[in-house]
């Protein structure tokens, strides 16, 4: 058997990128307001298809960068691009972005269906097409059945499935998800992973996801971002050398684990040089 | 019989009592039971005591003094009601639409809301009794005079809540909307404005009463009589001439029109939060 630390496939990533990367973030650093360093100079480039998570450990800037990327905030210093050009272009054809937040964020007063639509909505996109898009998006993540459901009605799982469908019905090129499913017990979040792998292998989708998990992070990602904090900084990365699509044959095979333990001790470092100097 | 009883072999006999079972299991059963016997036995305890201490009728009038009341002056009472009502309604439509502008009015601007909230408090703690008399030699029509005194009491509550509830949005939702570059007013609608309307319907339940109140206090300032005398009028006028049953029958119309619009209130808050609310929703735990 080939299951030695040595067979490692986790490899540091070397090789200069092929084609322009859809997202370019060139020395972006961000200090908020009352002085704290979240992120110190970043350099990251993401290619067309990729799955890349963030990890490491709090405070280590992986939201920041994620949000960042969003342009929810905007650099201190620094620059980033999407699709070599400014941040005014997303949106148009080949350029669209989702966010899929760490909850569900969903209006409560709507039924499942308008939540969906909401950002089809923003787009005065005509009522029929939005209602096939609806449809077709609640499909994606089997929850036709509760198309007319209230949020409260739903669990966790279910309710984070909802903001997956209103994410994927924008038809997005690039998903970018914060610790989507932090809040879930193990198994539905296991579930949504592997819903979430389809999805996004199906559509040639980039993914750009922050996680705590270390089987997450190991699962979903062909390439993965170790973080370190004080001040939040790029520790290292690393390719997943595991074809897509992936599935629960993956998780439970023995270079899953030999992954898992790398990674873990690669995280150990990065906390060890995360301490504050004293 | 006993042994139908101790064993309900009869579906004839064991149908009504399992009938009889489910109406005193239903959660509504005694939360409408509990207070009705209170109720009875007060009006009950009333009525005896004032038959046995022959209280005289001037002072303190029995419960059936009341009624008897009631229904000999139902047609100028029930003119009177409708008075008062419609001022109470007036009022209120008032103080919906001006307190909602001045709360939309607050959120657009941090500034405007420092500027013009003290005022409203002002508004708010000075006893309407002390500014009914101005406002009603101010303005020359009593009618309007009467409205803009209930209007001012029952204006706050619609304000602070409004202001609140409009404040009170989701914070991951408000960037979700600014990430997808929605405008000020589309926002405004589609996320300020259902966020706000649970704290807007609770308003709406305090305001209801304080238009209510305001109505009966200006009137009573007024002391207009005439063909459009409210409520506080007859309450007025019977102290003058002693007839103190048709005084509490005219209280006691002021009670249940009180309790009547809040339940009105309580039915439109169901209505419009029913399906997705916690404040109107049933216990499910």
């Amino acid at each position: 058997m080939d299951g030695s630390p040595q067979q490692a496939v986790l490899t540091p990533r070397a090789s200069p990128p092929g084609e322009a990367p859809i997202i370019e973030v060139l020395s972006a650093e961000k200090t908020f307001g009352n002085g704290t360093r979240a992120l110190a100079p970043v350099q990251l480039a993401i290619e067309k298809g990729e799955f890349v998570s963030l990890i490491g450990p709090s405070g280590c800037g992986k939201s920041t960068l994620l949000k960042l990327i969003a342009n929810l905030i905007e650099p201190t210093d620094g620059k980033l691009s999407w699709w070599r050009g400014d941040f005014s272009r997303v949106g148009e054809p080949g350029r669209r972005l989702a966010f899929v937040f760490q909850e569900p964020t969903l209006m409560p007063w709507a039924r499942v269906e308008r939540n969906v639509r909401l950002p089809l909505d923003f787009e005065r996109i005509d009522t029929a097409t939005a209602n096939a898009r609806v449809a077709k998006a609640l499909e994606q993540v089997d929850l036709l059945k509760s198309a007319r459901s209230y949020p409260r009605q739903l669990s966790g799982g279910m309710k984070m499935r909802v903001s997956i469908a209103r994410a994927m019905v924008t038809e997005p090129d690039l998903l970018l998800m914060d610790e989507p499913f932090g809040a879930l017990d193990e198994f539905t979040r296991n579930r949504l992973d592997e819903d979430l792998l389809r999805l996004s292998w199906e559509r040639g989708l980039t993914t750009v996801f922050v996680t705590h998990s270390i089987y997450e992070a190991v699962f979903l990602s062909s390439r993965i971002v170790v973080m370190a904090s004080n001040p939040g900084r790029v520790f290292t990365q690393f390719t997943v050398d595991e074809p897509y699509p992936r599935d629960d044959k993956f998780r439970e095979s023995d270079r899953f684990g030999v992954l898992c333990r790398e990674l873990s001790t690669i995280l150990t470092e990065a906390s060890m040089a995360s301490r504050k100097p004293i | 019989m006993s042994q139908s009883a101790t064993l309900p072999t009869s579906s004839a006999t064991a149908k009504p009592v399992a009938a009889r079972r489910v109406l005193i299991d239903q959660p509504w059963f005694w939360q409408v039971m509990a207070p009705l016997i209170v109720g009875v036995l007060v009006l009950a305890l009333w009525q005896a005591a004032c038959r046995v201490f022959e209280v005289p009728v001037y002072l303190f009038p029995a419960p059936t003094d009341i009624a008897e009341a009631l229904v000999d002056g139902w047609a100028s009472l029930i003119h009177a009601l409708w008075s008062t009502l419609r001022i109470t309604f007036q009022a209120f439509v008032l103080a919906v639409v001006l307190g909602t502008l001045t709360a939309f009015l607050f959120v657009q601007s941090k500034f405007i809301e420092m500027a013009l909230l003290p005022y409203a408090v002002l508004l708010q703690v000075t006893p309407i009794v002390a500014v009914a008399p101005l406002l009603i030699i101010l303005v020359k029509n009593t009618q309007v005079a009467l409205t803009l005194c209930a209007t001012v009491v029952a204006i706050f509550p619609i304000i602070s809540n409004t202001t609140i509830g409009l404040r009170t949005v989701d914070p991951g939702l408000l960037s979700y909307f600014r990430m997808n570059k929605v405008g000020r007013s589309e926002t405004l609608l589609r996320l300020r404005v259902p966020s706000a309307l649970p704290f807007f319907m609770a308003g709406l339940r305090i305001s209801v009463g304080l238009a209510l109140i305001g109505a009966v206090v200006a009137e009573f300032v007024a002391g207009t009589g005439g063909r459009s005398a409210g409520l506080a009028y007859e309450i007025l006028q019977s102290g003058f001439q002693l007839d103190i049953p048709r005084m509490f029958a005219a209280l006691l119309l002021i009670t249940v029109t009180g309790v009547l619009l809040f339940g009105l209130m309580v039915g439109l808050q169901q209505m419009l939060l029913g399906h997705w609310h916690e404040s109107a929703l049933e216990r499910e735990h």
